[in-house]
């Protein structure tokens, strides 16, 4: 994982249309290009709306990439057994990896490192809301895999094609990694419903308290997201969060009955009509209370990420340290 | 407190041996050592490289984007450049 649709005006304080007055000459270039489906690269001229939309997205991503490790990384020292152990090390690993890709990205749009960092543990970047629930049990990280993960696959796998080419290039080597975190928290709860009644009872539980806010992940519905137009017309979104949500539920129905689990929604049915599966109302307000922080667990959250970058200072200090003396005595030697 | 940090490196990745190294990202270390290790984490866990190169992004000097026209569009009318220039007889036009 994990992105989510945040091109949400709480968010956006400093967005703003794109200066058409910043170069048309320039401005219609980038247009052409834009239409014509092709790539920006980072040296290339681009309107500051752009640019700012994208560090923003992008650093949103990767800060729920790397805040994402934790609810999961809970349950490393507990795993059942050494395999899914190993499995669930090298996926939270993977989920590391990805944040670092997107940093990259990110700061080819000239924004250091430290500066991103520093918006996520002083609060002001957000990042996907779905971390922000505990993971109660084992059955939480099966669960994790199958639904945030799928959901996470959906919303990601547009990205491959936005027009910012370090954030599309990043996000295809993330999709390669992603199935593998599905198809690990499928295999988990495959195990666990071949077991006993409390093991069946424990997936069901985290299904119940993971499917709402896993559909959530989507974003507000089209009618309610602001940058949506904005988005499509510079190819960073291709699909609108409805559809996105909609193609995630149709597939996922499916996949609950083989597990033989129930989704947590009486209103769920096959519309004939509509060629797609009908769903109850997404609770909003709830949506809206964790992105603004109330969630149960924003704070645990951002505590344990000052706790590890408070802690690793002295670590970059030394290292930093050390590279310089190295490189001095080097000097001196020459 | 102002702290200084760790300098960024391009990561080029050769995937097997026969291909070339090949742009993959970026990481920052303190040192080449330090890039390398971090590079093999961050850039191959699934056997993706064979071999590693790291290079200090401030090293790499790159052609100016808005130069594109004067550094590329000369070769675009030297189309005698490319065999498909020469139509050739039926009989040996596979040449
Ligand atoms: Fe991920
Ligand atoms: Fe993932």
């Amino acid at each position: 994982m994990y992105t989510q649709a945040l091109d949400l005006p709480q968010q956006n304080p400093e967005g703003r249309p794109p200066s058409l007055a910043e170069n048309p000459a320039w401005q219609a270039e980038f247009d052409a290009k834009i239409d014509a489906g092709g790539f920006i690269e980072p040296k290339d001229w681009m309107p500051e709306a752009y640019r700012k939309t994208l560090v923003r997205q992008i650093s949103q991503h990767a800060h729920s990439e790397i805040v994402g490790m934790l609810p999961e990384g809970n349950w490393i020292s507990r795993a059942p057994t050494l395999k899914r152990k190993a499995i669930l090390l090298a996926k939270v690993q993977d989920e590391g990896g990805h944040g670092l890709y997107l940093y990259a990205a990110a700061e080819t749009l000239g924004v250091s490192r430290d500066k991103l960092t520093d918006a996520l543990l002083s609060g002001r970047a957000k990042y996907s809301s779905i971390f922000n629930y505990p993971t109660l049990s084992w059955a939480d990280v099966g669960v994790i895999g199958w639904l945030v993960d799928g959901a996470a696959i959906m919303n990601q796998i547009p990205l491959c094609k936005c027009s910012y080419g370090p954030y599309a290039r990043a996000m295809v080597r993330i999709c390669k990694e992603e199935s593998f975190h599905q198809r690990q928290g499928f295999d988990a709860l495959l195990q666990l419903m071949q077991g006993t009644e409390a093991q069946r009872e424990m997936v069901q539980d985290a299904v119940n308290r993971w499917w709402w806010p896993s559909i959530m992940m989507f974003g507000p519905h089209d009618s309610d997201s602001t940058h949506t137009g904005q988005n499509t017309r510079w190819g960073i979104k291709r699909i609108s969060n409805d559809d996105l949500r909609q193609k995630f539920i149709d597939a996922t129905v499916k996949q609950a009955e083989v597990l033989g689990v129930t989704l947590p929604d009486p209103e769920l049915k096959w519309n004939e009509q509509r060629g797609h599966y009908d769903f109850g109302r997404i609770d909003w307000e709830e949506f809206w209370n964790v992105v603004n922080g109330h969630g149960q667990c924003n704070v645990d959250r951002l505590a344990a990420r000052r706790k590890a970058w408070d802690d690793g200072a002295w670590v970059r200090e030394a290292a930093m340290a050390h590279a310089d003396k190295a490189a001095r005595r080097a000097q001196a030697a020459a | 407190m102002e702290r200084k940090e760790w300098p960024l490196w391009e990561v080029f990745v050769r995937s097997r041996n026969g291909l070339d190294h090949k742009h993959c990202g970026s990481v920052h270390a303190p040192d080449a050592r330090l890039a390398l290790q971090v590079a093999r984490d961050v850039y191959t866990r699934r056997q993706e490289g064979v071999s590693i190169w790291v290079v200090q992004a401030d090293h790499i000097v790159a052609s100016d984007p808005d130069a594109k026209p004067e550094l590329f569009d000369p070769a675009e009318d030297k189309i005698y450049r490319h065999p498909t220039f020469y139509k050739l007889p039926d009989e040996v036009n596979h040449m």
